[in-house]
């Protein structure tokens, strides 16, 4: 099932298939290892539901939720 | 002297962040370079030198990198370094216990250096988690020697520094294939080399972890973090403070005697001046920073601070920052030069000009004393701790409402997104903790402070004496009653322009000035005897959060902007917010 990665609640994982933020942060997250086809995993979400811990090559990485909405995954 | 040095070797070290370069470039150059559990901890280059028989290594320490083509300014230090390729090997280090983050990079890098090392560092985490690295496999797709190392301990340094001399002496290696994919090529590899026992090592520390950074408890645990370690370092630094000054008293009387024969304006000069100045200063700053700095570093260490960013990014996300900027405000709690330094970790150059003017409105340690000793005017230990507490909530309050300010309207900054890593958790090196934190920052600090205090001291006493200082105090005067001080206490904040640790000394002897009264206890007595009312005090502490950073912190900025508009603009911004309230709070009271 295709969903928004801000949908993953803690404990969810899916897999990246698009990724349609920014040019600046795709390029980082591309750094990162974070491409489609890449495991990812929430780990918690922060105050507000506004920041997010995410899982992928076994590294953790905050993120914004209102930037997780432009990553497509599929659970 | 060592045999003669016949060959010399330019290493560079690169990796990403937080895989502990700066702790293997310490344990081979014995330099004592600052390390840190969070990525970002060195910003700088740094350079030394390592001896191995007849042959010198000059290593390079490079801050990390995720990628060649990295967007922050620290990043782009480590590429522009590998393409000058004026080094003879460059050594990619990586972190043993997640190999294939650290394997991007490391392809990217082996495409471009000709002689290279890998280096698999933090062997001694990854196998507490599990985790075994067929060393012989990598070396063998990588095309280059593989070393195994745990800087911490020490281990594999003699095999690197082989390594490297090895690698150095043979002729260039066949660049790597460019790979389709250095994402997908890691992948591969890291499936191809890494094992794990499948056991879940980490229970306990993802458990904390969640608790620590959880919506419930989070903010709460924050803010009672950065209180305890307030209220320690003002209830700890009390006592020795006292005994600091008594100590340095009675060596005043020890001195006096001594210099009874020479001219009395010898003995006041060197006395009375340079010596009750600089007295005053190491009493007031030493036990507070031996207290503050090492609990900062344990933090630091553990790696509490990338979780206190993920806390607090929200927050300045709606000021137009993001949750780096938190991170360079707590380093600006103990110095604000070294905050502003590390808003290079910042990546839109917007949001970091806005940390870099604003990092100043969180006090440093060097404005502590003068905080305590006022706080201590009206309350109780506890009291003045929780007025302390308050000020450094209340300078965070004023960075983060100016950056919105700046943000929204000069700097027109575009939102941007925050992407940080979080590393593991790691259990804090006590010893390391208390040396880098005592001998590194505290003394390196203190001496600093003496450096200016001394000549202050000096200058304070000339005009004392001359009489100049109540002239020029009298003619502040108007202004400093209009912002609820007195022209004394406004002296004494120009005074010391050089180090905010002056301030109190300063007024001290401003205040006692008619009588030249040297060394003494910096007491509240001494304070309210001159004259000093609590609506002055409050005043006073207002205007220690908010006016001109220290001279240090101003040519920091300087060198990390390279406008003088903006560094004027960082002197001028908080200046201008405590002479409004200040103003406002003389109105009022």
């Amino acid at each position: 099932m295709e969903r928004r990665l801000d949908g993953l609640r803690p404990g969810d994982s899916a897999v990246v298939k698009a990724v349609n933020t920014n040019a600046h942060l795709r390029r980082r997250l591309q750094d990162f290892g974070f491409v489609p086809g890449t495991l990812v995993s929430c780990r918690y979400l922060g105050p507000g539901r506004k920041v997010a811990a995410l899982e992928f090559r076994d590294t953790v990485v905050a993120m914004r939720t209102e930037d997780l909405r432009d990553i497509r995954v599929v659970c | 002297m060592g045999p003669l040095i016949t060959r010399r070797i330019q290493v560079a070290f690169v990796g990403c962040p937080n895989v502990g370069k700066s702790t293997l470039f310490n344990a081979l150059t014995g330099m004592r370079q600052h390390t840190g559990n969070w990525p970002g901890k060195t910003v700088g280059m740094a350079q030394g030198r390592h001896r191995r028989g007849n042959t010198e290594l000059v290593i390079t320490d490079l801050p990390g990198t995720y990628s060649l083509q990295g967007a922050s300014q620290d990043e782009q230090v480590a590429a522009r370094y590998i393409a000058r390729e004026d080094w003879d090997c460059v050594v990619v280090v990586c972190d043993a216990s997640c190999l294939e983050r650290s394997l991007i990079l490391a392809l990217q890098v082996l495409e471009k250096a000709k002689r290279a090392v890998v280096c698999l560092n933090l062997m001694d985490e990854a196998k507490r988690r599990g985790i075994w690295v067929n060393q012989r496999s990598l070396s063998q797709q990588l095309g280059t020697p593989v070393v195994c190392t745990a800087g911490d301990n020490r281990q594999g340094l003699e095999e690197l520094t082989q390594a490297i001399c090895t690698a150095a002496s043979q002729p260039e290696r066949e660049p790597l294939p460019r790979w389709e994919n250095p994402v997908f090529a890691a992948e591969e590899m890291a499936k191809d080399c890494v094992k794990k026992d499948g056991k879940d090592h980490d229970f306990w520390r993802r458990k904390i972890d969640q608790l620590l950074v959880s919506r419930r408890f989070g903010g709460g645990l924050l803010c009672l973090t950065l209180f305890i370690i307030v209220w320690l370092t003002v209830w700890g630094a009390n006592y020795p403070s006292e005994l600091l000054q008594r100590g340095f008293d009675s060596l005043y009387g020890v001195l006096h005697g001594w210099l009874a024969p020479a001219p009395t304006w010898f003995s006041g000069l060197l006395l009375d001046g340079v010596y009750a100045t600089c007295t005053r200063v190491a009493a007031v700053m030493l036990p507070p920073m031996a207290i503050f700095f090492p609990l900062f570093t344990l933090l630091e260490d553990v790696g509490y601070l990338p979780r206190m960013a993920f806390l607090l990014d929200p927050a300045m996300a709606r000021c137009g920052g993001c949750g780096k900027q938190a991170l360079t405000l707590c380093m600006g709690l103990g110095c604000n030069a070294v905050g502003v330094m590390g808003c290079r970790i910042i990546e839109s150059p917007r949001e970091r000009t806005a940390a870099m003017l604003t990092n100043a409105f969180v006090p440093c340690n060097g404005r502590f004393p003068t905080l305590i000793v006022l706080g201590s005017l009206f309350f109780s230990q506890a009291g003045a701790a929780l007025a302390v507490a308050a000020c450094v909530a209340l300078g965070v309050v004023g960075a983060m409402a100016v950056s919105g300010v700046l943000n929204r309207t000069v700097l027109r900054a575009q939102p941007s997104s925050f992407l940080m890593e979080m590393p593991p958790f790691r259990r804090p090196r006590l010893g390391k903790i208390l040396v880098r934190s005592l001998a590194d920052r505290t003394i390196f600090i203190t001496g600093r402070a003496m450096k200016v205090a001394a000549p202050a001291g000096a200058l304070l006493w000339l005009l004392s004496y001359t009489g100049l200082l109540t002239a020029i105090a009298g003619w502040l005067n108007p202004l400093g009653l209009a912002l609820g001080m007195n022209g004394i206490i406004l002296l004494g904040f120009i005074l010391a322009l050089p180090a905010n640790e002056l301030t109190i000394p300063v007024i001290l002897m401003g205040l006692s000035g008619s009588t030249l009264q040297a060394a003494g206890e910096v007491s509240p007595g001494l304070l309210l005897s001159a004259g000093l009312t609590w609506q002055m005090a409050l005043c006073t502490m207002v205007f220690t959060l908010y006016h001109w950073p220290c001279a240090t912190t101003l040519m920091t900025i300087y060198r990390e902007s390279g406008s003088i508009k903006k560094t004027a603009a960082a002197g001028i911004l908080p200046t201008a917010v405590g002479v409004t309230l200040c103003f406002l709070l003389n109105l009022l009271l």
